[in-house]
């Protein structure tokens, strides 16, 4: 990913082999809701434009396009500006000249509900049919494009493609599938390459990766002398954040691994042949939208006392009816005010999925996040339910005892706003072309 | 013997914001055949340990990467409030003790 680094000498390995395309994705909703809900990216300015500038060296030298795509951690509009004024910055400093194309895909609430209206939004599991109401409530909505999009700006000449959300294999794809490679072989490359160094045996640092298309296969083949590809390690990549690595769905169809071949190309690199395309009956393209939650204040309680430990859940459950009580004290609307409750040592790290919600050990860490309407309501909130559980009585002890220690002060930690996915649904547009915005410039 | 004493690597991680997908990975076929067929791992038993809905949860043999992936919705959508793990990263851990019958 854009920002993550890579090894400069791997990437000029790149380019002695000499690379037809480089491209790059600049995001996921690994991050959570946040860089498509405030603009705000992932990865720092710095570190993303130290290695925008070393890609961008690359493809002039060789004279390819340079791909990047889900610009700016989550590839709304704001996040595609900020990549974009990450190139103009660079192309500025170093006096380079290029075809910039710029595709957005973010979609407003209006032409989504006229999609929905026309029946053309489908939910995708474990989500629900989409709602007006529901579309009101995001406050940006994203398409996920294919290859289309990239293929008509690097027909149009572009040799600088910044890309809204888009699936990662589409980057890498988009150029073979124009030259003609067969389609099942150009996706399962562009799958497999869509983590870089991620499909080698053991992977010290993020790098990046070559794929060599032929005909009839492909090679994959790590750029870092010290990375070596196992027909394990390269399969293994495919399986990788897919919910079923056989089936990969793409816009315009289904990658098919299941028949594909993996054998091991010594000294380094995999060949992979068998790897088929089953086009869709009709293009979709997954939508992204994110909605705000509220406002969110939190705050942290070590608990060493061995007693307190001992009655552990009765004791969070007295504290939580003590703090739902107290909420009453600071907002006239207590019902507004959500409470969870994570209580490390027992199911902190997994929650309602932790088959063991047990306490075991000699000290747990409660964290508290409330969550209303307003900043204020919940800060007030947090503020009571410290006091609470701060001197939350247990059987053992008479008299005021102080049951929590915490770890920073002030106790009470404003979040902000916070938000939430709230969409996962695919959109038949009219073309693959429909659902983005194209604009050329000449840098 | 456990399923953690017979792989090489078990991960979890995010398959998209709603869903949470988990990697068991072996170093050779005979191990992966092995857990296989002892039943351990089958969407009814899968969505018993995470207790999730059986008719969400998916398990697929990869014979290429030598791997078992079981995929189900997560709770609630990566980085919602009250979410407990943004990337899904460490959801996988009940899976290493998990008995294998067959194995010594």
């Amino acid at each position: 990913m854009l920002g993550s680094g890579f090894s400069a000498s791997s990437l000029e390995r790149g380019v002695e082999m000499g690379a037809d395309v480089i491209a790059c994705d600049g995001g996921s909703t690994d991050g959570g809701p946040h860089a498509l809900a405030t603009g705000q990216p992932r990865f720092p300015r710095k570190a993303v434009k130290r290695d925008t500038a070393l890609l961008l060296a690359a493809a002039t030298r060789l004279g390819v396009p340079l791909i990047i795509g889900s610009a700016g951690s989550a590839g709304g509009d704001v996040n595609v500006d900020w990549q974009v004024s990450i190139i103009r910055e660079i192309a500025a400093e170093q006096g380079l000249h290029c075809r910039l194309a710029v595709i957005k895909s973010e979609q407003t609430r209006a032409e989504t509900k006229e999609s929905l209206r026309r029946g053309r939004i489908h939910p995708l599991p474990p989500s629900s049919p989409l709602t007006e109401e529901l579309v009101d409530e995001c406050s940006h909505i994203v398409a996920m494009m294919g290859a289309e999009p990239i293929q008509e700006a690097l027909q149009a000449g572009a040799n600088v493609i910044v890309a809204g959300r888009s699936t990662d294999s589409a980057l890498y794809a988009a150029l073979p599938l124009l030259r003609g490679f067969p389609p099942g072989l150009a996706w399962h490359a562009g799958k497999i390459l869509d983590c870089g160094a991620a499909c080698v045996v053991s992977r010290s640092a993020p790098d990046s990766m070559m794929a060599v298309l032929r005909e009839d296969s492909f090679d994959v083949v790590p750029l870092h002398e010290d990375y070596v590809c196992t027909p394990q390690s390269v399969a293994a990549q495919v399986l990788y954040e897919n919910s079923d690595p056989h089936f990969i769905r793409e816009p315009s169809g289904t990658v098919v691994t299941e028949e594909s071949e993996y054998s091991p190309l010594p000294p380094r690199s995999v060949r992979i042949r068998g790897s088929s395309f089953l086009p869709a009956s009709a293009y979709s393209v997954k939508l992204e939208g994110v909605r705000s939650a509220g406002w969110s204040s939190i705050f942290m309680g070590g608990v060493r006392d061995p007693y307190i430990l001992g009655e552990l859940d009765a004791w969070i459950k007295r504290f939580e009816e003590h703090a739902r009580h107290r909420f009453a004290d600071v907002t006239s609307d207590p019902d507004s005010i959500r409470m969870h409750v994570g209580v490390y040592g027992r199911d902190g790290v997994m929650g309602g999925l932790e088959p063991t919600p047990r306490f075991e050990g000699h000290e747990a860490l409660v964290v508290c996040d409330l969550l209303s309407p307003s900043q204020e309501t919940s800060h007030a909130a947090a503020a009571v339910a410290f006091h609470a559980l701060l001197h939350n009585p247990t059987p053992k002890w008479s008299g005021s005892i102080s049951g929590i220690a915490s770890p920073v002060v002030p106790a009470v930690i404003d979040r902000g706003e916070v938000y939430e996915f709230c969409l996962n649904h695919i959109l038949l547009p009219d073309s693959p072309l429909s659902p983005v915005r194209m604009q050329y410039t000449d840098l | 013997m456990v399923l953690g004493d017979l792989t090489t690597l078990i991960r979890s991680k995010n398959a998209g914001a709603f869903w949470l997908t988990i990697d068991i990975m072996f170093d050779d076929a005979q191990k992966l055949d092995q857990v296989v067929e002892s039943g351990a791992i089958t969407t009814e038993s899968m969505s018993r340990l995470f207790r999730v809905d059986p008719s969400d949860c998916k398990v697929i043999v990869s014979q290429p990467a030598l791997a078992i992936k079981v995929s189900f919705p997560r709770p609630v959508p990566s980085g919602s409030w009250s979410d407990t793990d943004m990337v899904g990263g460490q959801q996988y851990a009940p899976l290493l003790t998990l008995p294998i019958e067959g194995s010594k």
